[in-house]
Parts: C-alpha cells; structure tokens; sequence
C-alpha cells in the first residue's frame, strides 16, 4: 500500500554527479528522457541507486509494518465476510512488502540487509504506522484514505525509470484498488449505520486526520537535488502535488458522508487549490525519528517474528544454495 | 512484555527490548524465478522472483504471490542462478534484425508490378 518517499535534502545537486563518466551519464539520461526503462544491469549513476534502493527499500518496510496496524483487528472483524476480506487485505501487504524487496534488491542490496536496516531501526517507514488503530472504524479509516494516499503515490512512481520497481508497483496497484473499495465500503457501511458507528467512524477520522496530512511528507524544496531527481524520473511528483491531490479527490467524498474534518481551514479557494492549516511538522519528525506511539512496538514484534521464524529458514537452508542478485 | 491493541501480539508475549543477532547471509535464501501462465494456449510469463530453500517450496510462494488474482493454470520455478541471460550492454547484436526486410512479408511489394504489367498489355 504505503509508499512515502523520503528524499534526504541535505544531499547537494553537485554531489550527485560527482566523479560520473559524462558520457555514460549523458546516455543514460537520454535513455530516460526518451521514456525508456532503466533495467538493473544497465550503467546508472551511484545516486540514481542510492536513492532508489532508499525509496524502494522504505516503500517495502511501510508495507510489512502496515500490515501490523491493520492486522490488529483480524480477530476481533465484524463477522465472517468482513475477517476473511481483512485477511487477505494484510495478505497482499505483505505480498507488496515481497514484490518490493525483490524489486530494491535487484539494484545489489539484499533482502536479509535490509531486513535488519529495518529491525534495527535504521530504515524508515511510512509514518502513518507508528500510530494505533484503537477501533474497527481505525481499520476501515486506515483502509480508505491510507490506501488512497498510497495510490496517488504508486500511480505517479509508475510512471518512473526503473524497470523492476514499475513492474512491482503495476501487479501492486492492481490489488490496491480491492483495498480501496473495501476501505471505502467499510466506512460507508459505519457512516450510514447506527448513530454509534457514525461516532465510531467519525472519531477514527478526526485521529487519523493529522497523520493522514503528514502522508506525502512535507513541502518539498525545490532544489537541484529535486530538480535532478525529478529529471532521473526517481521522484515523479511533489509531495504538495500529491496532497492536493489526494485532498481534491477524498474531502468530497467523505463530506458527502456527512462526516466532518478537524481543520477549520480546510477549503478549496478560487484558484481550485486546496488550503488547510499547516500540518505539526515537528511531531512528524518526532514520530519518524523513533518516539511516536507504535515505533517500538512495531519493531519488536518484527523481531520477534524474524527471531521465532529463524529456525525454521535455517532448517530448511541447503549448503549448496548460493545468491546471486535476481535478474528482472 | 509487550501489551497491545492487537491480542495476538499480547499473547505472544513479546520483549519491547529484544535486540536480536542480524540475519546472516542467505538467511532469506537465493532466488527463484517465477514464469506464469493465465490459460491454456498462452504462452508462460516472466513475472517476477521469490526466495526459497527449494523448487516445491519456491512453486508455494510463487502460487501465493502470483497466482493470487485472476486466472492461473500453470507456473514453473527456475533457479535464478540457472538462466542464462544476454547484457543490455550487447544488444546491439540484435540491431540489424529489423533491417532484415527480405525475411519478412513486408518486404514483397508486387502489386506495383502487377499494375504495370497490366496497363502494358
């Protein structure tokens, strides 16, 4: 579901090209700018890796987390059809964690690494996770507008350069669409329930409206490192772009449910752009540095998943296996 | 001991301190790569990779991530290390293919000559 591509701004544009073969650099461009694929042995700038093994890499650790938040009301679904269909929603998160990594790991970083960038928290995640889903009507908020938010975010990386990542985000998308409508169904089904769902439902949104704002990060600016980026198809739209997007496509929606939102800013001015109150971005830091409500418990249960998992793989491990870097 | 939102994660009584050795190499196993097909009569696709131990087990997960959705009736697993493959950096052997206009129907225009030899009779 949950790409949320951070890009460290502290990068300078002439670092990025620093020591590349202008030759091989000015193919390599032109590849792109005439709309062909990057695939993974091709030559690439240093950068145009790093970066997108970062982004790949934390794209499929915020589907792996995702699915904790979600999967925290498997046992306790409202009847039958709504347990199964939850089922394989957590199902297909971590289907999207597996297509992810296969994807980042062609690009020469390999799985178990990235596994314990992520265990030991030095990979980032989708900060939307770090928080709780304290009730069904979480679940179903989280359904909707996350995977929506995800959407916008996937449709556009699509789009980009690298082969293998566009593949995996076309099979991913694909499944989204299902997440999409049992989100939205779900809210539905509470917004136009009882009086009580209708509270229920309406409380998840006003929490889960902050970190809803934070999704697509904060205003990007506009640098040379973005410009190149944005020039490599690595970064497909800005995180702005993205929100405006998201904004104009769901706040209509969910007023016409009658529900209301916690931003008394929120509105769409003459020039059709959305205004709204400025999201906290220092919580956003916070959070994403560690000290949100979840952070450490998604990562200890990862670890007690990969610590409890890790005989079995062992047992099952032959002597002569051997890794080679996966083709496509 | 971790108490949760999610029971599950409460029963399964989880440190919130529990630092672990990292994975090893290998630890996810190497990789197989996955060819697909939707119907009979259709030719199998590439679509993608897993890890795994062994062939049964690759063909499992492979049926579980690719054969998800939609339709399936086939799907062979080979061993990543076992395919042989061309470079990009050498495609240019196959550059002159399309030039190749004598190999192809669209090479054989005689209707120009049929015309022609028809208005001369």
């Amino acid at each position: 579901m949950y790409g949320n591509a951070y890009i460290d701004p502290n990068d300078k544009a002439a670092q990025m090209i620093a020591g590349e073969d202008p030759q091989k650099l000015a193919e390599f461009e032109a590849r792109i700018a005439k709309g062909e694929k990057i695939e993974p042995k091709d030559w690439m700038p240093k950068e145009y890796r790093k970066q997108l093994v970062r982004m790949i890499e934390q794209h499929a650790h915020s589907e792996i987390i995702g699915a904790l938040p979600e999967g925290t009301w498997i046992t306790r679904a409202p009847g039958f059809k709504r347990k199964l269909a939850l089922m394989a929603k957590v199902q297909d998160e971590v289907g999207h964690a597996q297509l992810l990594y296969s994807a980042a790991e062609t690009l020469g970083k390999s799985r178990e690494a990235m596994i314990n960038d992520l265990i030991t928290g030095k990979s980032k995640y989708s900060n939307v996770f770090n928080y709780p889903a304290f009730t069904w009507a979480d679940a179903c908020i989280i359904a909707w507008l996350i995977d929506a938010g995800a959407i916008i975010n996937q449709v556009a990386n699509a789009k980009g350069s690298y082969g293998p990542y566009c593949r995996a985000l076309d099979r991913i998308c694909t499944e989204e669409s299902f997440h999409l409508k049992y989100g939205h169904d779900n809210v539905v089904t509470l917004a136009t329930g009882t009086p009580k769902q209708r509270e229920m439902v309406q409380a998840a949104l006003t929490r889960w409206w902050p970190p809803i704002m934070h999704f697509f990060g904060p205003s990007d600016k506009i640098s040379n490192h973005t410009e190149i980026l944005m020039r490599w198809k690595v970064k497909m739209a800005s995180n702005d772009d993205m929100r405006q997007q998201f904004l104009n496509m769901y706040v209509p929606k969910i007023w016409d449910l009658g529900l209301t939102l916690p931003d008394p800013n929120l509105k769409k001015n003459a020039e059709g752009k959305w205004e709204y109150t400025e999201p906290d971005w220092d919580e956003f830091k916070r959070v994403v540095n560690g000290d949100g409500p979840c952070n450490a418990e998604r990562l200890a249960v990862r670890r007690n998943a990969e610590e409890r998992g890790r005989w079995v793989r062992e047992a099952l491990n032959t002597t002569e296996s051997k890794y080679i870097v996966p083709l496509a | 001991m971790i108490k949760s939102l999610d029971p599950r994660i409460t029963r399964a009584e989880i440190d919130l301190e529990n630092p672990i050795d990292p994975l090893k190499e290998l630890d996810q196993w190497e990789t197989y790569e996955v060819f697909h097909q939707k119907r009979r009569g259709d030719q199998h696709m590439h679509v993608g990779i897993v890890h795994a131990p062994n062939a049964e087990m690759a063909f499992i997960f492979a049926k579980e991530q690719y054969g998800r959705r939609g339709l399936s009736v086939n799907i062979w697993v080979v061993k990543t290390r076992d395919v042989y493959s061309s470079e990009y950096d050498d495609s240019d052997i196959f550059e002159t293919v399309p030039e190749k206009q004598y190999r192809e129907a669209g090479g054989y225009k005689v209707m120009e000559k049929i015309n022609k030899y028809k208005k001369g009779v």
